[in-house]
């Protein structure tokens, strides 16, 4: 049986890891292959470093980091951020990632999808999608005529979608107008190989995933979905995984701060999940 | 015999990452050279063909460098041989992937998308992507090795139909079940991620070295 999976994440800049993360001494708090060294410990399903690197030039540092990160950890590495084309996701496989992440540029220019899985293939291509429900949060009225231009392309094409929910850019700051289970559709059929859905609206939040709308999109398209934005606990995680009528669907959860502030370990949490009839991997040490 | 461990030559085709797989390699004993040089292929004790992408752009990548032909060789040689994920696929005679591409043809069968549904009529997400188990049997030396299951981690879309059930020697349910572990003679391979499969992975890849110094 293919199990769920339960995947850490990291904010890497200028080649460092951000967000306020506190480790035992015994690591190095800022460099991201300690980090996956720790997390390869807690055998963790899978990583991803979501680059968020502003300038270009500073790009070499990740694949340096992404590198040395698969000579180091026997693990699946998933690298998104700033991934702009073709030869982007070419280049972060040869640096030793396992599956690369596009957001943005995939609202931007709408065929890039197409042409990575037709050129490179679709199984380890995945479409990161921000989005929030429609109506929240502080959106600047100005940001929101900018982006019709800009993502016009798009909304054309997931044009017919009736969801609570849009696609998001710019850090959830923007929004597009595109409808965000349409674009998961279009996405799917497109050739990506799975969704990283982050609910802007709970990212932060330690809320809980959003799951009427992972179930919305889960339920809608034939690939796996990844739960992102708002797991604050074993509980939540154990929801976004969880089949039936309340659970999110998902195949995989994405967590961030329960993790790296060292509340829990990935296996406390799968240990959790097992005991509620999660199917996970089970944990490090575990006869189960 | 000799005192130095087994060498094993790593083929460079321009598809994915090879770095994993030599360190994977190393971390279980073994010297390795990374190359896309069909003479450097030679005088190894082994190759690993890995792989990750399009299978289209892999025969191309191969063909292109004259690797098919020293693949071909080796295998011909006796010399094991090590095949992970499109490693595998490379060996049977075509794939479906986007346009029908034929392989190396060394084994019989087909390369085919995993189907829409699950033999129960429920949906089928595709790619298979995660981890899941592996179950070993038949009459091949890793498979002596190896456990009777153990669980690895996969990411594809497609998957080898072999014609021949004798070559299957690991099999996974995913849309029914499918070959994650292939084996003629001294040819073997998988479907999965030794290199990412942590401790599983490095079981197997154990095994691999002492296949290869039972073969040396």
């Amino acid at each position: 049986m293919l199990l769920k999976r339960i995947i850490p994440c990291l904010d890497v800049d200028k080649g460092r890891v951000v967000k306020g993360v506190q480790y035992a001494d015994h690591v190095d708090a800022g460099d991201p292959v300690e980090v996956a060294r720790m997390y390869d410990a807690q055998e963790a399903d899978e990583i991803t470093f979501l680059d968020i690197t502003a300038s270009h030039e500073e790009r070499r540092t990740l694949f340096d980091v992404v590198s040395r990160t698969a000579e180091t950890v026997f693990m699946p590495l998933t690298v998104g951020g700033g991934v702009r084309d073709v030869q982007d996701v070419r280049d972060l496989l040869n640096a030793g990632a396992d599956k690369v992440s596009i957001m943005t540029a995939s609202v931007q220019n709408p065929d890039l999808v197409a042409d990575v899985a037709a050129k490179i293939g679709s199984a380890n291509l995945v479409v990161a999608i921000d989005s929030r429900r429609r109506g929240s949060g502080a959106l600047v009225a100005d940001e929101r005529s900018d982006a019709t231009g800009e993502y016009a392309a798009a909304r054309a094409l997931a044009a017919g979608g009736d969801s609570p929910w849009e696609v998001a850019t710019h850090g959830g700051r923007r929004r597009t107008g595109i409808d965000t289970v349409e674009w998961a559709a279009r996405m799917a059929e497109a050739g990506a190989g799975e969704i990283l859905l982050t609910s802007m609206d709970r990212d932060g939040t330690r809320a809980g995933y959003d799951l009427e709308q992972l179930r919305a999109v889960a339920d809608r398209i034939p690939i796996p979905v990844i739960a992102s934005g708002g797991g604050g606990s074993a509980e939540d995680l154990a929801d976004a995984l969880r089949e039936g009528p309340d659970g999110g669907h998902a195949q995989a959860a994405l967590a961030a701060s329960i993790f790296h502030f060292k509340e829990t370990t990935v296996g406390e949490v799968k240990r959790q999940l097992l005991r509620w009839g999660i199917p996970v991997r089970p944990p490090v040490g575990s006869d189960a | 015999m000799s005192s130095l461990p087994p060498t094993v030559a790593v083929i460079d085709y321009g598809a994915g990452n090879l770095r994993s797989v030599a360190k994977a390699l190393e971390r279980s004993g073994l010297r390795t050279r990374v190359t896309d040089d069909p003479a450097r292929l030679r005088d190894a004790d082994s190759i690993v063909l890995p792989g990750a992408g399009a299978f289209a752009d892999a025969t191309e990548g191969l063909r292109a460098r004259g690797l098919d032909g020293a693949v071909r060789d080796h295998i011909g040689s006796g010399r094991p041989f090590l095949g992970l994920c499109l490693g595998l696929q490379l060996l049977f005679e075509e794939s479906d992937e986007h346009r029908v591409t034929p392989g190396l043809g060394l084994l019989r069968g087909r390369v085919e998308r995993f189907p829409d549904r699950d033999p129960d009529g429920t949906l089928l997400r595709v790619p298979h992507i995660g981890w899941n188990e592996v179950r070993f049997s038949g009459q091949h030396p890793m498979v002596d090795r190896l456990p009777d299951a153990d669980t690895f981690y996969f990411v594809h879309g497609y998957r080898a139909v072999a014609a021949d059930p004798k070559r299957v020697i690991g099999r996974t349910s995913y849309g029914g079940e499918f070959a994650s572990a292939v084996a003629v003679d001294n040819v073997f391979a998988v479907q999965f991620h030794p290199e990412k499969s942590q401790s599983a992975g490095k079981r197997l890849l154990d095994a691999y070295r002492a296949w290869l110094e039972a073969c040396l």
